[in-house]
């Protein structure tokens, strides 16, 4: 059997320690056990952990990790090297805080929609809190009075008056709010987004950091991120001077034929506060290799160093403040905004790159700065880093699985950014955290605007194959292979056997919960009035409706996709081709923009703007409230 | 207006006797010192923040300064017609006639019969409960739910409704109002989630038979419920009502000291006392006298006339009157009152 991470780990450095509950095994005798004890006949497909964020206690003796494969938090003694509790949460947590006097932890549960409670002494379960539609970050105000939730789907923050542990209200942040940061003086809370805001098509994209005041409870600011999609993390110095938010800036405008010029992403900080005065972007890419995604951020309590993990290349950028502020304050208004296309830029600022394990997420710094902790979400480990000598002193191993799936194979293959050429992106540049980016691309190199394409989401797609908007790719193999090695990396890609394994994961992928069903699985009466237009075979006059032009007809069986090509319209004078692939509906109200080239801003746009001769469905004899009524249920599909 | 003007000469001499209403200094904006617009169709205040709806642009008066955005600032259209101001957020709805505008914090989010579930650009009216927004519009109310996206949209198919054109719209906790110019009244029992209508036993005439029988005119243009007391009060073109949940009370210029039967909105202080927006000036009623605070009809000179109980009218010297005496709108801020106006937004600074 093969494990490709054996290799890696035979050859880490001695003080590499693996650790598990307290035992400490040799690796062979580790890995074989495991084999041998997940090859047992009827044996449940293994869960891997997945640690994707963690808290460290004030004193630094406990680490809380949250492992969203597992639906728990894994309590790891810093004194003792071992586990000292598992603490099973709700489904999917994706982020843990600390309550200011460390006596609470709050877990985001991203998939059961609300916050577990926990006390920190007895590491019990409390209470479970409500938040809004998938919850994926949660910060406590200093007075803990009050819970802030960003919740992704949403897209909102919700806040939950702890006293009473109800939801008091919803502030507007942005599309896909995702991270939260709280002041050092604790006034404002500070969200980012991992999906742009939608905007007019083909236009630069562009994202936010809301900014909340926890006086009011109110959102008082915005600061615009241009040409910025996927925001991660966002920190702010101890005296609350500086802010860094982790981002991506997606340049899919142009064709992706550029990979070795860096026309794809940029991997950038948006640095904000008094110390930077206007906000700039500032890439930690350098001319010839790339850094990608960046995902968590920390900043050193004296503000000397801040840390910034990158899921897809394995490693934590450091980056040299003080070089930083000085670099930025000598450089020109125009330099500035220039800035984040400079890729020999970070040779002013970044310090170090430091390997640590596989998909690095979420970081945490001791209080006295001096270890670093760093989430490895793809191999199930936590890197533990001396931040003076600015390497990794231990890797904490949170009890995966030894023997690893193809599907975790291919999981960690997906997370990767290592096949691309000089490293530039990965599959989940595009699939943010196996979903979608919210853009259009202009993929191929067939010229400027030619057969645009939507990002579709991955969920549960097994089964609603051809791929591709032109239904070209009859299989994920062909998609992700050779096509993938020509077109998007640029570089010699998956062997046969990573390729196996990308496809057996992106076909485990399931579908979230659909937040626009009601849990008893009845529907509302706007839902079966829906239902019924979706299978109406008839007009409102009487007339029947082809076939062909059926909803149900072209949208039908388990993905709600009879994997035909079919016209409806919706091509446009650049594309090679009107006949377009019938896309499945899983989860459909998430993934705006629709349309093959992402031309229809919202689900309504499809029918009011780009249906004009009833050949994307009969839709033009509905009355407004009935094309609603198709639109609230299409988003239970 | 000559009765009027014949009774206020009879009671000129009994100054001293006229009831104690509320007097104002009038300060009022123009585009002259930064309005986006002299016509200014609605205001909203949101604490320190006074909203202006006009006819180019949405204005935020705070701190002394006037701020405007407008279309390029991502507005959904130059003409607003409403304002409504989420209290718990602070997110301010804008009605235009394009669409309706969500501003948050420096952002709008702009709805449109095509990008959304709203059911027609043109949008009177729009009131914030709670997680939901009730909006009029020119074909029916519409409803969304900003924590599921939901839309609901009301009109002659699944409401009372005989005419679509909804004029205004007020949502509290336990009903929601709409004005609807040429069906009356409709009422949403949010408890039991019905809806029931209110019209004019008269018809669609503009004769009164029934006085206090029902609404007193079809072509309403604003609601607005003191919950508290459970009191609507109904704007029309053709008078005033106000209705207690069992019988009608109607004012008209001819028995009441409304200065005209031309009703542009009617502001609830609660139930007893209003404001309200005629085309002949700012009105106020406290249960039993009236004030009507304008500029005079014909010398256009600052005019407070007081009405009592009994119908006596009598003047009140004032320095200061609202800009124009073309009413639209009202808000309250503590003791002051903020009037949009044809010509103008004035603000009342209470002096008495």
């Amino acid at each position: 059997m093969r494990i490709p991470w054996l290799g890696k780990l035979k050859h880490a450095p001695p003080f590499t320690r693996l650790r598990l509950g307290g035992a400490c095994f040799s690796l062979p005798v580790f890995v074989c056990l495991a084999v041998l004890a997940s090859a047992a006949a009827g044996a449940p497909a293994p869960r891997y952990p997945s640690p994707v964020e963690l808290a460290v206690s004030p004193d630094g003796a406990r680490l809380f990790v949250v492992c969203e494969g597992t639906d728990e938090v894994v309590v790891y003694d810093n004194r003792s090297h071992s586990i000292a509790r598992r603490i099973p949460v709700g489904r999917a947590p994706k982020d843990v805080a600390l309550s200011p006097d460390a006596r609470r932890l709050y877990v985001a549960n991203s998939w059961s929609d609300t916050v577990s409670e926990i006390d920190t002494q007895s590491l019990a379960v409390l209470r479970t809190l409500p938040a809004g539609f998938e919850p994926n970050a949660v910060i406590v105000d200093r007075a803990q009075r009050y819970l802030y939730v960003a919740n992704r789907i949403g897209g909102d923050v919700s806040v939950v008056d702890l006293a009473t542990g109800q939801e008091t209200k919803r502030l507007l942040a942005a599309r896909g709010a995702s991270y939260l940061a709280l002041s050092p003086d604790g006034a404002k809370v500070y969200a980012t987004h991992i999906y742009p805001i939608p905007g007019k098509w083909r236009t630069p994209p562009q994202s936010e950091i809301t900014v909340i005041d926890t006086a009011r409870q109110m959102v008082i600011d915005r600061y615009r991120l241009d040409n910025a999609a996927g925001v991660f993390h966002v920190a702010l110095s101890a005296d609350g001077r500086l802010g860094m938010a982790a981002e991506t800036r997606p340049k899919n405008l142009v064709p992706l034929a550029h990979v070795e010029h860096g026309w794809v992403f940029g991997n950038s900080i948006s640095v904000f506060g008094e110390d930077v005065g206007e906000p700039v972007q500032i890439p930690i890419d350098e001319l010839d290799r790339y850094f990608t995604p960046p995902f968590g951020v920390v900043l050193a309590r004296d503000k000397s160093m801040a840390y910034v993990s990158t899921t897809g290349s394995d490693s934590i950028t450091v980056i040299d403040i003080r070089r930083l502020l000085e670099f930025l304050r000598t450089a020109t208004p125009a330099a500035r905004r220039a800035l984040a296309n400079d890729l020999s830029a970070s040779a002013h600022y970044v310090a170090a790159r430091i390997p640590v394990g596989r998909g690095p997420k979420g970081l945490a710094l001791s209080a006295d700065g001096k270890r670093l902790y760093a989430a490895n979400r793809s191999d199930d480990t936590v890197s533990v880093i001396d931040t003076a000598a600015r390497r990794v002193v231990e890797t904490i191993s949170l009890g995966g699985p030894a023997n690893l799936t193809p599907e975790r194979r291919g999981e960690q293959l997906f997370f990767s950014a290592r096949f691309a050429f000089q490293g530039h992106f990965g599959c989940a540049n595009c699939h943010i955290e196996a979903t979608f980016d919210g853009l259009p691309w202009d993929l191929e190199p067939d010229g400027f605007g030619v057969d645009i394409v939507d990002n579709r989401l991955l969920e549960n797609i097994e089964g609603t194959e051809p791929f591709k908007w032109n239904g070209s790719n009859p299989n994920l193999e062909t998609e992700c292979g050779p096509r993938t090695e020509k077109f998007f990396y640029r570089s010699q890609s998956y062997d046969g056997q990573e390729l196996a394994d990308l496809v057996a994961y992106i076909k485990s992928i399931p579908a979230r919960p659909n937040r626009f069903r009601r849990p008893e699985g009845e529907m509302t009466a706007a839902q079966e009035r829906g239902k019924s237009i979706f299978e109406r075979t008839r007009k409102k006059d009487g007339t029947p409706i082809p076939e062909a032009n059926q909803c149900a007809v072209c949208h039908s069986g388990p993905h709600f996709t009879n994997q035909q090509l079919a016209d409806v319209g919706s091509g446009k004078p650049t594309d090679r081709s009107p006949r377009i692939d019938v896309p499945q509906l899983t989860n459909i109200a998430l993934t705006a923009p629709y349309l093959h080239d992402g031309s229809a801003r919202t689900l309504e746009e499809i029918w009011t703007v780009f249906n004009p001769a009833d050949t994307h469905g009969v839709t033009n004899d509905l009355q407004k409230d009935e094309l609603n009524d198709l639109i609230e249920y299409l988003k239970t599909l | 207006m000559r009765k009027l003007a014949i009774a206020f000469a009879l009671a000129s001499a009994a100054l001293a006797a006229a009831p104690d209403m509320p007097r104002f200094r009038w300060e009022n904006f123009t585009t002259a010192n930064g309005l986006p617009d002299d016509h200014v169709f609605n205001v909203c205040v949101d604490g320190n923040r006074v909203w202006a709806a006009t006819e180019n642009g949405l204005g935020l008066y705070e701190n002394g300064k006037w701020r405007v955005y407008r279309p390029a600032d991502g507005l959904a259209h130059r003409a607003v017609l409403n304002i409504a101001v989420d209290k718990r957020t602070g997110d301010v709805w804008a009605a235009t006639m394009s669409g309706l505008s969500r501003f948050s914090a420096g952002r709008f989010d702009n709805f449109t019969q095509l990008s959304s579930g709203l059911a027609n650009d043109v949008v009177y009216g729009v009131s914030v409960e709670g997680d939901e927004v009730w909006i009029a519009t020119a074909a029916g109310g519409s409803r969304l739910n900003t924590r599921t996206g939901e839309w609901s949209l009301f009109n002659e198919r699944n409401t009372p409704m005989y005419e679509i054109w909804t004029y205004a719209v007020q949502a509290t906790a336990s009903k929601v109002y709409y004005a609807v110019w040429g069906g009356g009244v409709l009422e949403f029992d949010v408890k039991t989630q019905h809806w029931k209508d209110y019209n004019d036993p008269d018809g669609e005439t503009q004769l009164v038979l029934y006085k206090d029988q029902g609404l007193i005119h079809e072509i309403t243009t604003s609601v607005s419920y003191a919950e508290k007391d459970k009191i609507l009060w109904v704007a029309t073109y053709f008078g005033a009502s106000r209705y207690d949940g069992r019988n009608w009370n109607n004012f008209l210029e001819k028995d009441s000291g409304l200065p005209s039967n031309f009703l542009n909105q009617v502001k609830a202080v609660d139930g007893t006392r209003a404001w309200f927006s005629t085309d002949k000036g700012l009105a106020y009623y406290d249960g039993a006298n009236w004030a009507v605070y304008r500029p005079a009809l014909d010398t256009h000179k600052p005019e407070m006339l007081v009405r009592d109980a009994d119908g006596k009218i009598t003047r009140v010297d004032v320095d200061t009157a609202p800009a124009h005496n073309y009413i639209l709108g009202v808000d309250f801020q503590g003791d002051d009152i903020w009037v949009a106006t044809g010509k103008g937004l004035s603000h009342g600074i209470r002096v008495k």
